[in-house]
Formats: structure tokens, sequence, C-alpha cells
């Protein structure tokens, strides 16, 4: 199968760069690991940031702010200043923002933002923008292949040039290759790793990232990972943001609050996460604003509360946790959105760390990145000019000796979803919201051997056809990848930076005000800091 | 405490058996599933993405209807199977395409510049998250394989509320909105709130306004027959 770009994943960013690619004339095929609209896109609910006039400049410093010193002011101003037109692309497609009486857009408030510039569809703002963007893709016959799981990139060793992936599509077991003049990875972010304790979906597992390491692109700034203070106890489902901004209080077991719930995402974090480490419980609590105004503003809230703890927001406290949310890092590209290190390959959305949310994120600002830069990737790519276009090229092969191996050479002696688990809960609590050397290490050390043991773990169901117990495995072979970066990244940034806190260096530093930078030799993982110019 | 999930494996004979599980109590039916496929069986075949309702992606039937298996407590003795009216491709996995080439069939899109300060009038139709649990909900699928069906209608009326989609409106007159008997269990089915069943009387109204007719009636002769005289 050939085309001239290929988009490796349909959320949010990868149908605005594929709807751009066709909007250039040129030819796409957009593959996704399940069906189009099953991206986190959909579960965005607070809102999409847009400014104009004298805005652009505040909400440019606004950004700037929150990224702790490692965004850039050039990246963050594009995307400011393209930010009304973004939103004036997505109106024009049809989604229905929200309205005020009188017809005008709807904004509201969020936390970081010196103005308010937040558009928002209720709390269904990212699902609302993923379904009228496949909508406009069907209107505009864009190709998609659906199960298609992601296995490498293919790249010419010399050039360092992609020309393609490989893929296992997942209903017929088979391996494949779709061959692209260039190539747009938009697998999303790594929140997955800390599998159990994170707002995510299934499936953020990184692979995208994984992928461009292992064809010898980089990676850079994955200690980077947003907690969001509020996930339910036992079950890490999201309770938005704006339940706090309603006016909810964070309390304990004594009853008493803690910290100032309106303070940033981080901070929050922490101090609940201090609450829990001295065995109190910490709770919502939004009891105060009665069960009227809860059904008219949280609602999903309500009927998830119901569903996960059985409880009733309106006359129960709500337990609460911290847990992983949106990951900063991610592949090491430039000013072009292209992956440093390899040519003719673009990442966009979470899975790119294009400097633009450095240590810590904007509210509002992750629904504007996928739009914003979704289109200028998708422009980019068009305007790639491939040299060595479908020449032969050996990953097939090696992926289909992979694949054979996982089923008759992988002995399954250990059962990887206990150690997916035990991974997930050894990073939370050693390389979540507050981190130190001591338990760093320990993770670090945890995590090696279980990539030791990658070969005696393996896959019970041997099937071909639909074998999600394989792309369970290989998924977790791209965590083990992913997460040794993170752990990489955070041991060695001794100071305290945005999401990044350290209880023995609890200051900010300047010497690391610098990019964590990843990448594999004869794939050892190579790390160093790099400046910020 | 047990479910009973119906399994379904193409490669193997009998290809289709019921199987008992333990209900782990407390935890969605989505949650069972992973509990049941991490810790018993790793080859049972579910899909299942965002955990909270939005996705759309773990829709299955309990005991005859159709509900995301992320938003339901499994009970003692309820019955799981896939949904109805998808080809089966392995155990609750089906193929959704068939479903979802409705879309195209009716080209629920936006074909003209969007109506602005339509926004809010489409709130709810505009939720969907193409769950397929209406589709899977509808008699008239039982009976008329080529219905459209109901989330690819709320989509037809939600772009023709918010542009000018007269080609839709042509679209939805064969296998469309006539042939919807109002029965009303899409709406039951639901999980996003939405209505489809009140979408199609209103674009029942809006294909009437376009100049068309319900050809039921056009069959009806009410009982008199008028060409003879009196």
């Amino acid at each position: 199968m050939t085309t001239d770009v290929l988009v490796i994943g349909s959320g949010g960013a990868g149908l605005s760069a594929a709807l751009k690619v066709k909007e250039l004339g040129a030819d796409v095929i957009v593959t996704t690991k399940t069906l189009p609209t099953n991206a986190n896109t959909c579960m965005a609910q607070g809102g999409f940031n847009a400014s104009f006039g004298d805005d652009i400049a505040i909400h440019t410093d606004d950004t700037l702010r929150s990224s702790y010193g490692l965004g850039s002011k050039t990246m963050i101003e594009q995307m400011c200043k393209s930010s009304q037109n973004a939103l004036d692309w997505l109106i024009s497609k049809g989604v229905p923002f929200s309205l005020n009486e009188n017809n005008e857009l709807e904004t509201r408030f969020m936390g970081g933002s010196t103005n308010k510039r937040t558009y928002y569809a209720e709390d269904y703002t990212g699902l609302k923008i993923l379904q009228t963007l496949y909508d406009e893709c069907l209107k505009n016959d864009i190709k998609f292949q659906t199960n298609r799981y992601l296995l490498n990139l293919i790249i010419d060793k010399e050039t360092k040039e992609v020309s393609g992936a490989t893929f296992l599509d997942i209903g017929s077991g088979n391996i494949e290759e779709i061959r692209a003049k260039s190539v747009i990875v938009a697998t999303g972010g790594y929140s997955g790793v800390y599998h159990g304790f994170t707002t995510n979906g299934f499936g953020s597992s990184g692979d995208g990232i994984a992928a461009v390491v292992r064809a010898g692109g980089m990676a850079s700034d994955l200690e980077f990972v947003q907690f969001h203070p509020t996930a339910l106890k036992r079950s890490s489902i999201l309770i938005s943001e704006a339940a706090r901004g309603e006016g909810g209080y964070l309390v304990n077991s004594d009853g008493v609050r803690f910290v100032d719930e309106l303070a940033p995402r981080d901070i929050v974090s922490r101090a609940i996460s201090n609450e829990l480490n001295q065995n109190k419980e910490v709770f919502l609590d939004v009891r105060h604003l009665g069960s009227e105004k809860l059904s008219h503003l949280l609602p999903q809230e309500l009927k998830l509360c119901k569903i996960y703890e059985n409880i009733d927001m309106a006359n129960d406290l709500i337990p609460i946790k911290s847990v992983a949310h949106y990951t900063m890092g991610g592949i090491e590209v430039d000013q072009k959105l292209q992956a440093k290190g390899l040519k003719g390959c673009f990442a966009v959305g979470e899975c790119s760390n294009a400097h633009i949310h450095g240590a810590n994120r904007l509210g509002g600002n992750s629904l504007l990145e996928i739009i914003s830069i979704g289109l200028i990737a998708g422009e980019n790519a068009v305007n790639y000019e491939s040299q060595n276009r479908f020449k032969e090229n050996s990953q097939l092969a090696k992926d289909k000796a992979f694949i054979n191996a996982v089923y008759n050479n992988f002995t399954n002696q250990i059962n990887f979803y206990e150690k997916r688990e035990f991974l997930g809960k050894i990073l939370y609590h050693n390389a979540g919201v507050s981190r130190n050397d001591t338990g760093l290490k320990g993770v670090l050390a945890a995590l090696r051997q279980m990539q030791r043991e990658f070969t005696f773990m393996g896959i019970s169901d041997k099937s071909k056809e639909l074998n999600t117990n394989l792309i369970d495995f290989i998924e977790f072979g791209n965590t083990l990848e992913v997460a040794e970066m993170l752990l990489v990244g955070a041991l060695h940034r001794n100071e305290s930076r945005g999401a990044h806190y350290r209880e023995d260096f609890q200051q900010t530093n300047d010497t690391f005000k610098a990019h964590s930078i990843f990448w594999k030799e004869d794939g050892v993982l190579c790390a160093e800091f790099k400046d910020i110019r | 405490m047990k479910i009973t999930i119906k399994r379904f494996d193409k490669r193997k004979e009998p290809q289709s058996i019921d199987m008992n599980y333990p209900i782990f109590e407390g935890l969605t039916l989505l949650e069972n599933f992973i509990k049941i496929k991490t810790t018993i069986d790793p080859t049972l075949s579910f899909n299942g993405v965002c955990r909270s309702g939005v996705c759309g992606s773990c829709s299955v039937m309990v005991n005859g209807k159709a509900v995301l298996a992320c938003s339901y407590k499994p009970k003692d003795g309820d019955h799981i199977e896939p949904l109805n009216y998808h080809e089966v491709k392995r155990d609750l996995i089906v193929d959704r395409s068939k479903a979802q080439d409705t879309l195209k069939t009716a080209k629920t899109w936006l074909q003209s510049d969007a109506r602005k300060e339509n926004a809010n009038k489409v709130e709810v139709q505009s939720s969907c998250i193409l769950c397929d649990s209406c589709f899977a909900s509808c008699p008239v699928m039982a009976v008329n394989e080529n219905f459209l069906g109901p989330f690819a209608l709320t989509k037809a009326y939600r772009y023709a509320i918010q542009g000018e989609n007269r080609e839709t409106i042509d679209l939805i007159q064969q296998n469309g909105v006539w042939d919807c008997t109002l029965c009303g269990e899409c709406t039951l089915a639901c999980p996003q709130g939405i209505d489809p069943k009140m979408d199609i009387m209103n674009l029942r109204s809006k294909s009437v306004q376009a100049g068309y007719c319900d050809p039921n009636f056009a069959n009806m002769s009410f009982g008199l027959d008028f060409t003879q005289g009196f």
C-alpha cells in the first residue's frame, strides 16, 4: 500500500493533519490501532484556547510562564497567532461551540490564564471536535486503515529518511507495510505507563515515541508528566477541574482543607499526595453546591461517581487521588515538526515535544495544539520532498520475524499483565508527583530487570486474528522503552521544575534550564541535557 | 455470582459457546472483562478505551439490551453477547464498518457553510459517540438490513440544522426516515441521552417541507374507495 502522506493516529492531531494534506491535493492514509474516534481527544472536557488582538501576546506569555523556561517563544507565538484561525476552522467544519443568549461564543477561565479565552462545547469539547472532524474526513473521502498497530518506521539507514511504517493488521494478524513520501506520527501520549494510575484511556503507551527512537530519532523531556489532582480513588476516572472551579473543596480525613483548590495542578497534586503519604484520605467535597446545580454543571461527573464509587456527589464526599493525565515530553522535533535525527518524519500532538508546553501545560492549550499545529504538520508533510521513495527495505521481514518469535520463542513463563500492574504502581509511587534519587533508581533497576525478562514473558493466546493479548504485550514492550527514558530524565534532572518535583532538589536550578534528550545507539539508551539557546 | 459471556471464534468447533465467569464485585463490566483477561483467560477478546463513556468502543448486549460495558455494573446471571446486527469477529468484537457506512450513504456531514447561530440547537445530537447502541437496539434492522438506522439519521438531522443539507434530505428518503416505526428503542438505548426518534420525526417534517411525502400514505386506501363513486 502506498500514499503521499501516512498519518499514524486518528485523534484530533492526526485528523487535522490529514484534512490539511487532503486539502492541499495530496493523497493520505490515516491508520489507527482502534477505530477513528476512539482517541483520548474525546476525553478532553475543558476547552480550546484562542486569542486575538492584544491577547495574543498575553496568551503567549501565559503559555511561556507555565512552561517554566522550557517553552520556545517562537513555537508558542506561532501557535497563539494561529489560534483564532484554528477556532474559525473548527467552527466552519461544524464544531458546535457553546453560545450565550446573544449567539456569541461562550468562554471560560482556565487555571493559569490571565484572560478568559477558553472556548468550549459544554463538557464535551474534545469529543465534539473529534466527532465533527471525523465526519469531515468522511466527506473528504479520507482513507482509514483501522485496527492497524504501528510496529516500526521504515527508514533508510544511510539517509535517515523515513518512507513509511510497518503495521500489524490486528484483524487478520498479518504484518504489512504502508509506504509514503512522508509520515506524520500522531500517536498520543504515554500516561499509560502509569498503568492503573492515569486518567487516560487504554493504549496510551507511547507507541510512536518508542518507534521514532528505535528508528534513530530522538525523544525529549519525558520526565515532565502532568498529574491531575482529582481522579476517583479506586478507578482513576477523571473528575474535571470544573468541580473545583465551581467551588468544590478538597478536604482530608480530618475534614480539614489543606490547599488552595485553585492553585496550579502540580501544587494541588503534591498537596494531595502529601496527605495520602501521611495515611490520610483525601476527598473532593461538592455537597454544598446542591444537587440541582450539580446535575446542571457536572452531569458526566455525577454519573461517573455513581457507577465507579457508588456515591452521590450531592450527599457524599468523593474519595480522590492525583494521577497521570498529560505528558509534556515526546518526540523531539524541529520548528517544522520534523523529528530530529530523521527526515520526512513529522510528529504532532501529545506524542510530540514541539517545545510548547515545556515543563507544564496550560489548560486549554492541548486541544489548541492538536488543531493549529496539526494543520501546520499536514502542510509541512505535503511540502517535504522525498529522495529515496519506496526503496526496498528489510523492516517488514524483521518485524515478521519478531512477531513470529513472540508466538513461538517467547516462553510466557512470566505473566506480563502482573508486571504491567506492578510497574504502574512503582512508577506512580516513586516517579509520580514527587520523586527522589533512591526511589527513581529503584524503579529503574526494576524496569531494567523487566526488560531482561521480556523474552520470558509472552502471550497465552496463540490465535492469529484479533489477538488483543498480543497487542497488550507489544504495548507493554513500548511502555518499557518509554518509561526507561522517563526515569533516566527524572533521575538526572536534579532540580524541581514545573511538573517535575524532586524532594531532594526542591529548587529550580538553571543549570538544568535545558531539554533532556534521549536516543539509542546500537539499542542502548543514551541521554544528555541540551541547553536552550 | 457469575456472568455468562457468549464466546465466538470462527476457527473453533463449535464456533460459539457460552462461558461462565465469576463477577468481580464493585467493578464495571469493562473492568470485569479486563480482570478476566488478565487473571483468568487472556484469550477473551473485547474492545474498550476511555473507561468513562465517551469513546463508544465497549458497547455490548447485556440480557438483550445494548449498554456501554464501562458504564454498567454486572449482576448475577447476566448474559453478555456481542452487539446485535453486526458481524461478530471474535468474542465481543464486532465489525463496525457496515453500521458506520450508513454515514457515508446519507452523507451526514456539513454540506454548506455552517449556520453558526444554530450550534446550541444541536447540543444533544452532536454528543453522539458512535457506540452503535441505538443501531443494535433497532427492530427495523431485523427486517431491513439496509435501513440507515438511528445514529445516522440523528447525524443527518444535526447537519440539516447546522447547514443547508438538501442532499442529505434526498438521501434519507429510501431506507431512512419513513422506514422507522417510531418505537423509541433507540432513545432508550442511547447512553448520551440523544433522542433519535424525535430527530427522525423532525426529519420527516423537513422532508415534507422539501416536497416529499410519507410513502406509507400513498398506499393507504383508508377503507374507502373514492374512485368508484358513491
